[in-house]
């Protein structure tokens, strides 16, 4: 089976790799880009852990064909953050310890940055919905939503600023 | 030590060392490390639930080109009929052995028959289909009364029931009996003016864990080998795959990767000795990640079990006595732990006359392996709803009942010992004095409250603090951190040496930089691995004392020790912790602190929790819609993590509760892989889950810790359970309360 | 099925000559959060994936006096965020909105989660009661089909290997008239319908209920159109009596199976309770 070229953008940086049609954009992330920041919790589409965006729109990159990548703009947890400082929803992750394992915390971030973007100020039921498709087994979401509601609430000021 | 003692770090919401890598994706789990040349093993499973491997064949898979390796039951060393420390029990290799690749039956839809191992994850999975195996299809046994009935098919023709006063000559399904009594509850019975009693049943649940098994290994030609993989100990991954494989431990370094959950189901090993096998074959590293569905098919679950219960009590509430039978299913080999839920169902009460008899049956379903609190839920479930039930029956408030009866210091167990201080009593009262007892319900809601006790554990726990010549230092421990430990230890350490916390830095080891550590599991990371860290730390700080000593030409005992800082008590000389690392070559060389510990004294930790639950009578479907846990930490070191696992706990006992539960066609074969119908709970399936931390101190930890992780999944099960029999005005025995189960409970009540 | 070839046209015709000139089996993909799961099943025989996405047709929309045209691999996040259409058909919107997670929101499409055409489906059953209707372009040109006839089984529809669903078309609601799409789960989210009604009412000036379109899902091998519920609904004010006598006529209809989701008797018995729901909510949303 010849590999398939593809051209697309990760985090926004031209990135080139060969793919086999049946693999996943995850598979693609994980071990042709070495992006291991995307886990693979199910391969089902039902727990988020994968989370990324296509062209903004947030998506299981589970399931995503790597080839359907070409031309799109593919963003995953590496490219949240700046490389003086995380972003105000990883910070509040850490602050409300929103995580014990560990595991879904980057599609949680990624999930939460996309939600955040469409509806900058959520209610608790907004958050408990968009994010119903992020699976996490360890902390009871409790602290999960007071981070993600604690970081809607300060990021409007960090933007006015 | 109850009264606030001034700490710096200890009770602070510090931020964990380990955090930035875990928002920043850049922390390693188990299957984010890849090596070169490495090649991918995959796992061929039994379609079957019970059947006779009369042929195996591997030849056509060998054949294929770009396969490497393919490895069966035989590959393993003879191994012998010994019993080893897994998981948070103990395991005998043979089981473990036929568990891990079968050896001439298999035992459950999912048994792992053969594995290969070729260049690509695809090219693996292509193979598998080659494999010829030919079954000799047997009549599966799905339930544990299934299995104990006298004509049912017997798993395994070697297995005579132990614990009975004569071992049988009938080869059995009962592995096991045991009993544990004090007292006489036939006494206690007769002084009884009322008595409840009912069967309660609990299905076979997942742990859930959101990350699968995973590993990367390499064994090399001249005998020396390293496992990555994700488990809760690596040192008892070495110890089974070393005795599995006829190795010496110190040829096997055996790495813990970040752990994405465990929850007691990555105390054993699956993967890791057969990639092993495919990498010494194939030479080659070889990678093994399961799927979703090998997960729930051939790891965990908890055991599901079936248990009578019966309650005496006087008028005025006083217990006189508690009997039941608890029946577990161990899964395909014998191992359930029944016997910790007969030591824990009882355990919340003082009650003179106390008969728990147990039983570990095998069934066609995979080995159950420890889930949080391994044993106590499925016991305590019966026992709480008998409780509530009683409280029912006398006209009592259930907290009341539960206040008169309760356990505290003194109270004799059913296990042995009698209790020292525990903070039980201090829990049911902070139910009760709680907004949300006195809240008012709506039609169709209901309250349910439940106590939960698990016992925490010790054990061995081996930590080095080194000192670098700047005053920072790192603290090695070898509990594999699964939900936010490395911070605590941080903080007790850095309590002890009076420095700042971001001067030292806590890390998991892997099993050649630290002698053996238990895993993390049974509450005891904080509490065991805790304590070696502060003997080690104390240790760094004798040792500080004596270098400021010598620099100073005193004696150590002249050297007094006090936030970071040393003093000359003979004199005016003061000296930084910073101040004499940096001196370290001058006075011997560098400091390591030691602190090596089989710790004893784990104090248990109650829980008493508060659900309140709507139920719509249409339709079955349930709400959970205000909900508290209450739990005695002892004392929290961080509290927004020991918040945290109350609040984890009580959700994975909600989804026990409601809707997870494995379905299994007549025929054995499971129907719900796969997180879209095993369902756990979502986010927006829950309210925000209230939590009070009472703080009861553990006298044998010097900060009191007890241990937080189990107690909290236990008082779930009946807190839900009796909510529920409440909204509906009816009674709950059986779980999951699925809405079809729901329903036919409002349908029957009319 | 693997997938071993992927091709990304970007016109429908292009797609159907595709489909015609496959090698091997070939199937058309809009979002692909069925087909990619279905694919890494365990049989390796080679598929190709004709991919709809970079159709523009395949994802546009118009909504005009006579109703909505849509192109069917519109993203459900896309399709549930037209609040032009969402005024007129509240209830196909939620049922759009109920496809899964916010991730699957991103990629599943209308079209997709009909062609697929599994019995829970959850817009078919919203998609009968608008009286929708499936347009297919073959080698041979159009044919138009009614939404409930498209789906002939589970898992199977009557598109032939070289047909391709276009377009989907509703018919603009007659004044009065107001759809609604109820679906019962275990949890809130993440699960596969149990069971579902789709239900349209459409009521004069006095609140009698003149027309009304019912379709079930997840309760037989197909979505299905029940008449008799319909029929129980029309002439009435939606009064007690005739919402009983609508879930009951919802039940009989229905043929479920007992499996991991629920049994007989409980899809039985809670189809009716949400055909009762769903059209209470339809009729308070024509009255406006």
């Amino acid at each position: 089976m010849a590999k398939v070229h593809v051209t697309t953008s990760v985090n926004g940086e031209e990135t080139e790799y060969l793919c086999e049609p049946h693999e996943t954009l995850l598979d693609v992330l994980r071990n042709n880009l070495q992006l291991t920041g995307t886990k693979e919790g199910c391969g089902s589409g039902d727990c988020g852990a994968c989370s990324v965006t296509v062209d903004g729109r947030l998506t299981c990159s589970c399931l995503v064909l790597a080839v359907e990548a070409e031309g799109r703009e593919i963003g995953t947890i590496e490219g949240v953050g700046d490389k003086e400082k995380l972003s105000v929803i990883q910070q509040k992750f850490l602050e409300h310890a929103a995580l014990q394992c560990g595991i879904c915390t980057p599609g949680l971030i990624v999930s939460t940055q996309a939600m955040l973007k469409d509806n900058p100020t959520p209610t608790e039921e907004d958050v408990r919905y968009y994010l119903a498709g992020n699976l996490c087994r360890c902390t009871g979401y409790d602290k999960i939503v007071r981070a993600v509601m604690d970081a809607a609430e300060t990021l409007p000021s960090e933007r006015g600023a | 030590m109850s009264e606030a003692q001034d700490y710096k770090y200890i009770g602070q919401r510090t931020i964990r060392p380990d955090g930035f890598d875990k928002v920043t994706g850049r922390a390693s789990y188990g299957a984010d490390l890849s090596l070169p040349g490495m090649i991918w093993g995959k796992t061929l499973r039994s379609p079957h639930a019970h059947a006779r491997i009369t042929r195996l064949d591997t030849s056509k898979a060998e054949a294929m080109p770009g396969v490497l390796a393919v490895a069966v039951h035989s590959d393993f060393a003879a191994v012998s009929d010994e019993a080893i420390q897994a998981g948070e029990g103990s395991a005998n290799l043979i089981d473990l052995a036929s568990n891990i690749l079968a050896k001439n039956k298999v035992l459950y839809h999912g048994h792992a028959v053969a594995a290969v191992a070729a260049k690509t994850e695809a090219l693996a999975e292509q193979a598998l289909a080659l494999i010829e195996v030919e079954y000799e299809v047997l009549p599966p046994v799905m339930t544990a009364l299934a299995a104990m009935a006298a004509d049912a098919p017997v798993l395994h023709d070697d297995m005579f029931t132990t614990g009975l006063e004569e071992t049988p000559d009938k080869a059995s399904n009962i592995a096991n009996r045991v009993e544990f009594k004090i007292g006489d509850v036939e006494a206690g019975f007769a002084e009884a003016d009322v008595i409840v009693e009912g069967t309660y049943k609990t299905p076979t649940c997942h742990q859930g864990y959101i990350e699968p098994h995973a590993c990367t290994v390499r064994y090399d030609e001249d005998g020396q080998s390293m496992i990555w993989c994700c488990t809760q100990g690596h040192f008892d991954v070495r110890t089974s795959t070393a005795k599995l494989l006829g190795m010496e431990l110190s040829k096997l370094k055996v790495v813990a990767s970040e752990i994405g959950g465990g929850f007691g189901g990555k105390t054993t090993v699956y993967q890791e000795p057969v990639a092993l096998i495919l990498s010494k074959k194939s030479g080659r590293p070889v990678k093994m990640v399961m799927d979703r569905d090998e997960v729930q098919l051939a790891t965990g679950p908890t055991s599901a079990s079936h248990n009578w219960v019966k309650i005496g009590a006087r008028k005025d509430g006083t217990i006189t006595a508690m009997q039941g039978k608890f029946i577990y299913e161990a899964g395909a080999f014998k191992g359930s732990p029944v016997m910790m839920g007969c030591m824990t169902a009882f355990t919340p009460y003082e009650v003179p006359n106390l008969y728990a008899e147990g039983f570990d049956v095998v069934v066609n379903k995979p080995k159950v392996a420890a889930y949080r609190a391994p044993g106590a839920p499925q016991g305590e479930f019966a026992a709480e709803m008998a409780v509530n039930e009683l409280a029912a029956k006398l006209g009592m408030d259930p907290i009341e009942l539960r206040l008169k009866n309760a356990a505290k210091e003194g109270t004799q167990t059913i296990y042995g010992p009698k209790f020292k201080r525990v903070g039980l009593v201090e829990c049911l009262e902070a139910a009760r004095d709680s907004e949300h007892y006195k809240a008012a319900l709506a039609e169709n809601q209901g309250r349910g409250v439940a106590s939960g006790f698990w016992f925490n554990v010790g054990g061995q726990s081996s930590v080095v603090i080194n000192m670098n010549p700047d005053g920072t230092g790192t603290i090695v421990e070898g509990s594999p951190d699964i939900g936010g430990s490395r911070a605590s230890m941080q903080m007790m350490a850095a309590e002890e040496l009076g420095i700042p916390l971001e001067k030292l830095k806590p890390i998991v080891a892997d099993t050649e930089m630290l002698a053996y550590s238990q895993g993390t599991g049974g509450s005891r990371t904080t509490f065991a691995t805790g304590m070696a860290v502060i003997e080690a730390a104390q240790d760094v700080v004798r040792q500080l004392k004596e270098r400021a000593a010598a620099l100073w030409n005193v004696t150590a005992e002249q050297v007094d020790y006090a936030d970071g800082v040393a003093y000359n008590t003979a004199g005016e000389d003061k000296m930084t912790c910073a101040e004499i690392c940096s001196k370290a070559d001058r006075t011997g060389g560098q400091i390591t602190g030691r602190g090596n510990i089989n710790a004893r004294g784990a104090g248990p930790s109650f829980a008493v929790h508060i659900c309140d639950l709507e139920v719509d009578p249409e339709t079955g479907k349930t709400d959970v819609i205000r909900y508290t846990a209450i739990q005695d930490a002892g004392k929290a070191i961080h509290p927004s993590y020991v918040e945290g696992q109350l609040q984890g706990g009580a959700v994975q006992g909600i989804g026990w509760a409601l809707n997870e539960e494995y379905v299994y066609s007549p025929e054995g074969k499971l129907e719900n892989m796969g997180f879209l119908d095993y369902r756990i709970p979502v986010a927006s399936d829950l309210p925000m889950i209230d939590t009070v931390v009472i703080e009861v101190p553990n006298a044998f930890h010097p900060f009191g810790v007890r241990g937080v992780g189990e107690s909290g999944i236990i008082p779930p099960l009946a807190a839900v359970g009796t909510a529920a029999a409440n909204a509906i005005g009816t009674h709950v025995t059986e779980l999951p309360l699925s809405p079809p189960r729901v329903l036919k409970l409002v349908q029957e009540k009319g | 099925m693997a997938v071993a070839d992927y091709k990304a046209p970007s016109t429908v015709s292009e797609a159907v000559s595709l489909l015609a000139s496959a090698q091997m089996k070939a199937k058309v993909m809009a979002g692909g959060t069925d087909l990619i799961i279905q694919s890494k099943s365990q049989t390796a025989e080679p598929l190709l994936v004709v991919d709809l996405k970079r159709i523009e047709t395949m994802k546009d929309y118009q909504l005009t006096d006579e109703g909505l045209s849509l192109g069917p691999a519109m993203c459900c996040a896309e399709f549930t965020a037209l609040e032009d259409v969402k005024a007129v058909y509240p209830g196909l919107t939620e049922a759009a909105y109920l496809i899964g997670s916010t991730q699957v929101q991103g990629r599943a499409s209308v079209g997709g989660n009909l062609c697929n055409s599994s019995p829970a489906a959850d817009t078919i059953p919203a998609l009968i009661a608008n009286g929708a209707q499936c347009v297919i372009e073959g080698p041979d040109g159009d044919r138009t089909v009614p939404v409930e006839d498209f789906v002939t089984g589970v898992g199977k529809n009557c598109l032939a290997a070289n047909e391709i669903l276009k377009r989907i078309v509703i018919p603009r609601p007659a004044p009065g008239t107001a759809d609604a799409y109820l679906r019962f789960i275990p949890r809130t989210e993440m699960d596969i319908a149990v069971a579902g009604a789709g239900v349209s009412v459409t009521l004069d000036a006095d609140g009698t209920c003149t027309a009304a379109r019912v379709g079930i899902g997840a309760v037989a091998p197909t979505a299905m159109l029940v008449p008799a519920a319909a029929a129980a609904l029309v002439g009435t004010k939606l009064d007690d009596t005739a919402l009983e006598a609508a879930a009951k006529a919802a039940s009989e209809a229905s043929n479920p199976i007992t499996d991991r989701r629920g049994t007989v008797e409980f899809r039985r018995h809670v189809v009716g309770v949400l055909v009762k729901r769903a059209a209470k909510i339809a009729q308070s949303r024509a009255q406006g």
